[in-house]
């Protein structure tokens, strides 16, 4: 017994010590001097972020920059949540998920970029209306939008062609014609998927099958709006509806893939974004159609999910007044075409298709994502967000994947706990 | 004078006959409260607050907040589903295990003939990482995948592992087979402690093979047992790789999500530190409960 009690105050001794801050670092946000900056693992964008660098470097030789790549963990924002907690979260990430925004900066990870003086008008600037949705609910800016990768419904023509279905034109604008394609596709034996997002259990899953339809259907509805859920709605259920008789038809696997499923040849269509033309374009001949409505909206007017990434400045940063000035560098007109012209992402920038028309002349391919660009849906920025999307995916799962539970019944319960969790700041 | 003298009695009565003992456990009771106790102090004080991650320096309130963690935890459907998906695991994994391992051991401690490359081969799954080991699972336990294959008509539908009903159990299954080289060796060097006699005397008496294995065997390895069923109890607990990557984050419908994949949902991607340190310790009462339980039903008095 005596051996337990001591260890009981062991514990006792060492909880007593615990939940005490070290006190207030004051960074000047006016200093200058070499900065340190993290960029995602793509190839591509390592190779842009190289170059800026470089190119940056070349003309500041007291302030430069050093790149890494983001160390590597489950996900990015693991890493960065860590990072921050830890103190020694680079000055810049290229690589800031929106959803995770909210919790960085309850985390006070992150540097206001509206507290520079031209931090909001710089932002706004650049990328005009559709900056208002990377807003934090205090009215502050804590992320740049940086890039999206607007998702479009991606095709392979030949295994169109083999069904039968007219590749150049093909039937998917409503939820009928999409359904009864897809079942050409899947009986013909072209495929033995239509479509086949990934159905495991992770929170940003719905970003890729359930959200882009919701976008589109709602004419760009976020998933929480003013603090209620919104996909508990005549639209919100015809989407799960749409979805359901996919996975009930067994036109989309209910288990998860290993590998790529549409390069497979497995998936006769993927929900992807304009990264896709460079990775695939070589081995498949593909076709991009726009998000499937229940009644077959105009493809100019179609929105989407935007999977953009951002960039945030985080708190440890100690040459603040460096970090914006690359900030604005690397966002500059001349540096996002290197981006766009390295990646294919779409910068977050107006008037994408006119500012870099020549990109756009020789390479077509990107013309239709440039176009759908312009019309995105972000994440909502509201507390718990992490939370906000495993509690719907969740309830997607359930309803429409596996089909225990009612649709009705569990979009209303997770609309319930989503309203309680978007209250909570 | 007598304080002084009482107090010097009193120390050596703290350090006892041996002072220099102190100096020799020092490293490893250093090393305990580093790596167990302080994380440990710190997870069941951050289960009474409202606790998360924040940058130092930044000005951040932590209420406590009494149990409402453990109250969040043990109302939520899905930290109440993780521990009666663990309760199966360990149901189905325990006992398998005891019996596969022990029944190993015992024929290859017989075994003549190829006994270093048998030993090797119980052995190579425990020391391959998962990911790895998990990923020939999935080629063969997938819809399309080879035991599909075989059992033709037969397969299970919905598939094994998005099958609400089969997906536990078959992760049961998976981390039974992955660790058993490691039980294995355990009752092997449990057998090499039986004394021989004891099997003469009973020969001498006329028992069985069967009735030897009973009767002598199985006593003589209880202790082995004990630790067998502690461990096996203990790694069951913290299950975590195989419902993250075998069935894509705890699927089909959080039918095979763990006690341990949840805090790491909660805590580290949901960024509620507090939540998950609940669930950590109510997890920790429970596997202490069972090893107490295991303990006196097996422990030889």
């Amino acid at each position: 017994m005596k051996k337990y009690a001591a260890l009981l105050l062991l514990i006792a001794g060492t909880t007593a010590a615990c939940g005490v801050d070290g006190g207030a670092q004051d960074t000047a946000p006016s200093a200058r001097g070499p900065i340190k900056i993290w960029l995602s693992n793509n190839k591509e964008e390592v190779a842009w972020g190289t170059a800026m660098a470089e190119a940056w470097n070349k003309a500041h030789a007291d302030q430069k920059i050093t790149v890494e790549e983001i160390p590597a963990g489950k996900t990015s924002e693991e890493v960065i949540s860590a990072a921050i907690t830890a103190g020694n979260a680079p000055c810049l990430v290229f690589n800031t998920a929106p959803a995770a925004v909210p919790q960085f900066q309850k985390q006070g990870g992150l540097v206001p970029l509206s507290d520079f003086a031209d931090g909001a008008s710089y932002i706004e600037a650049r990328t005009g209306q559709a900056a208002t949705q990377y807003k934090s609910p205090d009215g502050k800016y804590y992320q740049l939008p940086w890039k999206s990768n607007p998702v479009m419904i991606f095709y392979n023509k030949e295994v169109f062609k083999k069904a039968g279905i007219d590749s150049e034109n093909p039937p998917l604008s409503t939820y009928e014609e999409f359904l009864a394609t897809s079942r050409k596709l899947v009986s013909s034996g072209a495929a033995e998927a239509a479509i086949y997002p990934a159905p495991s259990g992770e929170f940003f899953q719905s970003w890729f099958d359930f959200y882009p339809l919701f976008a589109a259907e709602t004419d760009g509805k976020q998933l929480v709006e003013g603090g209620k859920a919104q996909f508990d709605s005549p639209e919100g259920h015809r989407v799960a509806a749409f979805w359901k008789t996919l996975y009930d038809e067994k036109l989309a696997p209910k288990e998860k893939y290993n590998g790529d499923a549409f390069a497979d040849g497995k998936a006769a269509m993927s929900i992807v974004g304009p990264w896709a033309v460079a990775v695939y374009g070589e081995k498949i001949d593909w076709g991009v159609a726009p998000l499937p409505t229940s009644t077959g909206k105009p493809a100019a007017s179609v929105k989407t999910f935007s999977d953009a990434k951002n960039v945030a400045m985080y708190s440890a940063c100690r040459n603040r007044a460096t970090a914006w000035d690359v900030l604005k560098f690397a966002t500059s007109k001349e540096q996002d075409g290197a981006l766009l012209e390295a990646t294919g992402q779409m910068p977050l920038r107006q008037n994408l298709p006119a500012t870099y028309g020549d990109y756009f002349a020789k390479n077509p391919d990107y013309v239709t994502f440039a176009d759908q660009a312009a019309r995105t849906v972000e994440v909502p920025n509201v507390p718990n967000s992490i939370t906000i999307w495993q509690t719907f995916r969740d309830a997607y799962s359930s309803a429409v994947i596996f089909g225990t539970t009612p649709p009705a019944e569990a979009f209303k319960a997770a609309r319930d706990k989503i309203d309680a969790l978007a209250r909570q700041a | 004078m007598m304080a002084v003298a009482s107090a010097r009695r009193r120390l050596a009565s703290l350090a006892g006959p041996q002072p220099v003992g102190l100096a020799l456990i020092a490293p490893y009771a250093v090393y305990v409260a580093a790596v167990f106790a302080y994380p440990f102090g710190f997870a069941v004080w951050m289960s009474f607050h409202d606790y998360f991650f924040a940058a130092p320096g930044a000005r951040v309130d932590r209420p406590f907040v009494g149990v409402g963690n453990y109250v969040a935890a043990l109302t939520d459907p899905a930290v109440r589903r993780a521990f009666l998906n663990v309760g199966v695991f360990l149901l189905i994994n325990v006992p398998l295990t005891v019996v596969l391992a022990m029944g190993l051991a015992v024929a290859l401690n017989r075994a003549i003939h190829a006994r270093t490359f048998l030993r090797v081969a119980f052995y190579v799954p425990y020391v391959t990482a998962s990911v790895a080991v998990v990923g020939v699972w999935l080629f063969l336990f997938s819809e399309g995948g080879l035991v599909n294959r075989l059992l033709g008509p037969l397969a299970p539908e919905p598939s094994w592992l998005v099958n609400e009903a089969l997906a536990m159990p078959l992760i049961a299954v998976f981390v039974a087979w992955k660790q058993l080289g490691f039980f294995i060796l355990l009752y092997l060097a449990g057998l090499q402690n039986v004394p021989r006699e004891l099997y003469e005397a009973a020969a001498v008496d006329g028992a069985t093979r069967w009735r030897r294995f009973r009767s002598v065997t199985v006593p003589a390895l209880r202790p082995a047992t004990l630790l067998v069923v502690v461990l096996a109890t203990i790694t069951g607990a913290n299950l975590f790789t195989e419902p993250y990557l075998l069935t894509g984050g705890g699927g089909p419908n959080g039918a095979s999500a763990s006690p341990v994949l949840l805090m790491y949902q909660r805590g580290i991607e949901q960024g509620l530190p507090g939540m998950a340190a609940a669930i950590g310790v109510l997890l920790v009462i429970m596997v202490i409960a069972l090893s107490w339980l295991s303990r006196r039903l097996l422990e030889v008095r």
